[in-house]
């Protein structure tokens, strides 16, 4: 094992000043001009220049579908699939099966996670045992696990009974949790199959209406505000729940909104093929909406950039539209998509993508060694990107088990060069490299 | 045109083509030999995922006219309600050389994902799919509408198209297949359409449609029409909130007795009563509706005939299929 | 077939400087070969009793109506209207599966039916004989005539069918590259007397 480090040459941090950086026992050893110098034995040069160096990714909202659905993904496929997306911690959603309800089962994955080794992998408690919204999960014994869980959400499922969910806002408090949730009122939404809508309308497929969602939000922030709790509301996807948002945050309520990279760039008219890799929920929405997500995320009213990667077998999306899985994979095409939507559109710079991508996430889910400035002494979680590369989005080459990408052929910039996570190359050259070993470094 | 799988993409000369081979189609129907070789030694599938035996049955009579073998596979009864996807049931289907599949589908964008897919060879024909189209009953209303104007006008119905037509069409315009069909096969006709449902029962972004919307069956009537065409209501309907009551439907919305004296008040002598059937009796048509002169009820029935032989020709032979461009998938919109 | 409107239209606006044309049967020459024609009918079937002309579309049917005009004018008794009839073959044609789809053209009989009947089958072109075979199915299915015979306007050769006519207006030997155009005022418009048959060198 070369203990020695990584000398990372002539990178540009954040986007803005070029500097080397010396990676050595898992930390940032130094920063600054011209670093040859501060070698102390071997250390490995890597060539960063017009690479942009960002802190290591952080999803909030990762399906990693172990244990139960192994079939669709494995914690060690997909968390690979982060590394080389440019993550360095992912929050696995509890809709797993068994689902994770128990400390028991977030222990397990948390394990997972540490054995891979590609990626620092936190568990998502459920809120409700089994996601049935009836009854609490054990919330406390999760926080208390190995597993540390902060973040708890039925994603998937909308905790829909308001006394329920603000017990939950309330209960949390007590070790400072959040509570995720998945907004979608049950009632508005049976059997739906897409963006109601003119679309819908012209398809007769049953409509996902916008107010589905708002009306969620709407008494989420309320309840928030009444019990002075904090609530993170997973992707939102209308022009409406950012107007509600941005109002709740004028009014000091403690919320923080999320958005997916296919909800901000792809619109329900893709759903004329009706080809089920656009079926997704909350369901791809109209032009408007997608203009003002991306106008919330370039003002704050929305903190972060979820994945929201949830990959399915072929066979769940190679049938009838009403019959398939809703989802779409994401981690390996994140950065690109918010590359393309909010950097090359200049709504962005690399520093607001690294507040969006890492800085913030890693806050909402209380993670002390994610999304840090990169400066000496913090933990070498980093990622290489070169902003002027542009790829061919091909769902067959890629890590995680899911082929349902509906970039699928598209063209994107931004590729990931290298992955640092706790001070380690997981990705090089583009490329896996090696997982990181916990306590060998 | 490879497949058939939605009016809403239909050319007015393809339309057009469409309805007058069906008028020498329907010719044959007279005939004391009813049967043509023009498909000799072709294989239509019949691919039912929903019961509809009247449109089944029609299609077959369409096929076997033109001499084609027929296989009807009732998926409902069959290995699919184990479990089998519709891509294995489509690829034993390629795998016996089916020349066209004739598919009705619970799903909407069934029969479209089929002739997209790769999966099969076989020109498409959409027998109805969930809620979203059923182009061969469009036509053989739109073939109905025609020689009913020809017959008044005295004039041939070859080449004619509806322009100038007046046509509402009443009910659960929401869920039905037939009143999307009919919507965008008449506005390219040039017909002029009034749809009539109770609010809950229409779709939301309706506005777009090429047509007017009313709440008021009566004066929708008052406004002249040359054609009233009644949807079902389907029975799961009738519980869910969409309206109070059968009766209070039935009042506002149904073809009852005293509407159908309205259009004789109104001296509208010429319109006709249209319905694609099964009928509700009492609820969206009265009997005496159904029954009058003015019922076109079993002519639609016999000219589906015609228009799917009209089809199944048109798709099994020469131009069309060779002239097939395959419909790409949308590109990937982006807003900015 | 060689001899469709469309394709008629198509060569004279798309005639490149090199096709070489060459006019074969003048309007004149057509008005006499329809006159042999009809004499030639009302001779073997020994007058004009249940005799029929049935035209194949597009252009065997105006020359069945002028062999109509031309029975009725040597014989009073014909009401060349009662005679005259159009056999639509689409339907009976072998090369469905290959060849742009043809809507279907109406079929139209006389009133008294083709049973018992000299059917002669009118067509402007004979070339290979399917369009004839596919019109004795054609005619199976509505009847049973008791005699039917085949007259054509030009026989260019190039049988694939053990097929002859029995009236024939002008034998012309071609190449099987070379392509056969008739014009007829009634479907292609123009006077009478642009009337003509043409044959086109192939490219």
């Amino acid at each position: 094992m070369t203990s020695s480090g990584y000398l990372i040459r002539s990178a540009s941090l954040l986007g803005k000043e070029t500097a080397d950086i010396l990676v050595r026992d898992g930390v940032i050893a130094a920063v600054g001009q011209d670093l040859s110098a501060e070698i102390v034995g071997q250390a490995t040069v890597i060539d960063a220049t017009n690479l942009v160096a960002l802190p290591g990714m952080v999803d909030l909202h990762t399906h990693l579908r172990e244990p139960g659905r192994e079939d669709a993904e494995t914690v060690e496929t997909g968390t690979r699939a982060a590394a080389l997306g440019g993550f360095t911690a992912v929050h696995a959603m509890a809709n797993s099966s068994p689902v994770a309800d128990t400390a028991g089962v977030v222990e397990q994955v948390y394990t997972l996670g540490r054995e891979s080794g590609w990626v620092d992998v936190r568990p998502v408690g459920a809120v409700t045992v089994g996601l049935a919204g009836a009854q609490l999960a054990e919330l406390g014994a999760m926080a208390d696990s190995r597993a540390r869980v902060r973040v708890f959400s039925d994603d998937g499922i909308c905790v829909s009974d308001p006394v329920l969910m603000r017990r939950a806002l309330e209960y949390v408090k007590a070790f400072d949790g959040v509570i995720a949730q998945h907004a979608q009122e049950p009632r508005l939404t049976e059997g739906a199959q897409m963006n109601e809508g003119e679309v819908s309308a012209d398809l007769g497929l049953a409509g996902w209406p916008a107010v589905a969602e708002e009306s969620i939000i709407a008494r989420d922030v309320l309840l928030a505000q009444h019990v002075g709790s904090r609530l993170h509301v997973c992707h939102v996807s209308t022009a409406g729940s950012v107007e509600i948002i941005r109002w709740a945050k004028e009014r000091g309520i403690s919320v923080t909104a999320e958005v997916t990279p296919h909800h901000l760039l792809l619109t329900e008219e893709l759903v004329r093929s009706y080809n089920p890799v656009y079926k997704v929920n909350p369901p791809l929405r109209a032009d408007a909406d997608v203009h003002a997500l991306r106008a919330a995320l370039a003002d704050g009213t929305i903190d972060i950039v979820g994945t929201d990667h949830a990959p399915h077998p072929s066979e769940a999306k190679e049938c009838e539209w009403a019959a398939a899985a809703m989802g779409m994979t994401g981690l390996e095409t994140a950065l690109s998509v918010v590359q393309e939507t909010m950097i090359e559109t200049n709504l962005m710079t690399w520093a607001d993508f690294a507040r969006v991508t890492s800085t913030t996430p890693a806050q909402i889910g209380q993670l002390a060694d994610q999304g840090r400035p990169l400066e000496v002494g913090e933990p070498a979680n980093i990622v290489l990107v070169d902003p002027a590369a542009r790829w061919t989005v091909d769902p067959s080459a890629m890590a995680t088990k899911g082929r349902n990408s509906p970039f699928a052929g598209l063209q994107l910039p931004g590729k990931v060069i290298a992955t640092f996570f706790n001070g380690h190359p997981t990705v090089l050259s583009g490329m896996l490299n090696t997982p990181y070993r916990h306590g060998a470094n | 045109m490879r497949h058939l799988l939605s009016t809403e993409q239909l050319s007015l000369e393809n339309a057009i083509q469409i309805l007058d081979t069906a008028q020498e189609m329907s010719a044959v129907g007279e005939r004391e030999i009813k049967k043509l070789p023009a498909l000799r030694g072709r294989t239509v599938v019949n691919l039912f995922f929903e019961d509809s035996t009247r449109t089944r049955i029609s299609f077959e009579a369409a096929a076997k006219r033109l001499s084609a073998d027929v296989i009807n596979f009732s998926a409902k009864g069959s290995s699919v309600s184990k479990g089998e996807s519709l891509k294995d049931t489509a690829q034993t289907l390629e795998a016996m050389s089916a020349d066209a599949v004739v598919i009705r589908h619970w799903a909407s964008g069934a029969p479209a994902q089929l002739a997209n897919s790769g999966w099969i060879d076989a020109a498409v024909i959409n027998a109805g799919d969930g809620t979203h189209a059923h182009p061969t009953q469009a036509l053989l209303d739109a073939f109905t509408m025609r020689a009913h104007w020809a017959k008044l006008a005295g004039t041939s119905s070859v080449g004619a198209d509806l322009s100038g037509m007046r046509v509402i069409i009443v009910g659960d315009v929401l869920h039905s297949r037939v009143a999307r069909s009919n919507v965008w096969l008449l506005r390219t006709l040039g017909a002029h359409v009034t749809l009539v449902a109770p609010p809950t029962l229409l779709p939301v972004g309706i506005e777009h449609w090429p047509c007017e919307v009313s709440y008021d069956l009566d004066a929708a009537l008052e406004k002249g029409v040359d054609a009233v065409m009644m949807l079902r209501v389907q029975a799961e309907r009738m519980n869910a909130s969409f309206f109070p009551s059968t009766r209070e439907y039935a009042r506002r919305w149904g073809f009852d007795d005293s509407r159908l004296a309205k259009l004789d008040a109104l001296n509208l002598k010429d319109t006709i009563i249209m319905h694609p059937g099964p009928m509700n009796r009492g609820l969206e048509i009265s009997s005496a509706a159904a029954d009058s002169p003015r019922s076109t009820v079993l002519a639609q029935v016999r000219n589906g005939v015609s228009v799917r032989m009209a089809t199944l020709y048109l798709l099994l032979s020469g131009e069309m299929r060779q002239s097939h461009a395959p419909s790409p998938l949308p590109s990937v919109k982006d807003p900015s | 077939m060689t001899n469709s409107s469309a394709e008629y239209e198509a060569v004279q606006q798309n005639s490149a400087p090199l096709t070489v044309s060459r006019v074969v049967l003048s309007a004149g020459d057509i008005e006499r070969a329809l006159t042999r024609i009809a004499y030639e009918i009302l001779e073997s079937n020994k007058g004009s009793a249940n005799l029929l002309l049935l035209g194949i579309p597009r252009r065997g049917y105006p020359l069945a109506q002028r062999l109509a005009a031309k029975l009725a004018a040597s014989d009073p008794g014909i009401d060349p209207a009662a005679i005259v009839g159009q056999l639509d073959v689409t339907m009976f044609r072998d090369d469905l599966a290959q060849h742009p789809t043809r809507a279907p053209q109406r079929t139209e009989l006389p009133v008294s039916g083709i049973d018992g009947k000299t059917v002669v089958l009118v067509d402007d072109v004979l070339y290979s004989g399917r369009t004839i075979r596919a019109a004795l199915d054609a005619l199976v299915d509505l009847g049973r005539p008791r005699v039917v015979r085949l007259a054509v306007l030009v026989d260019r050769g190039h049988r694939e069918l053990p097929i002859r006519a029995d009236h024939v207006g002008k034998n012309l030997p071609t190449s099987s590259t070379e392509k056969v155009r008739v014009r007829l005022s009634e479907i292609d418009g123009g006077s009478a007397a642009d009337d003509q048959v043409v044959i086109e060198a192939g490219a």
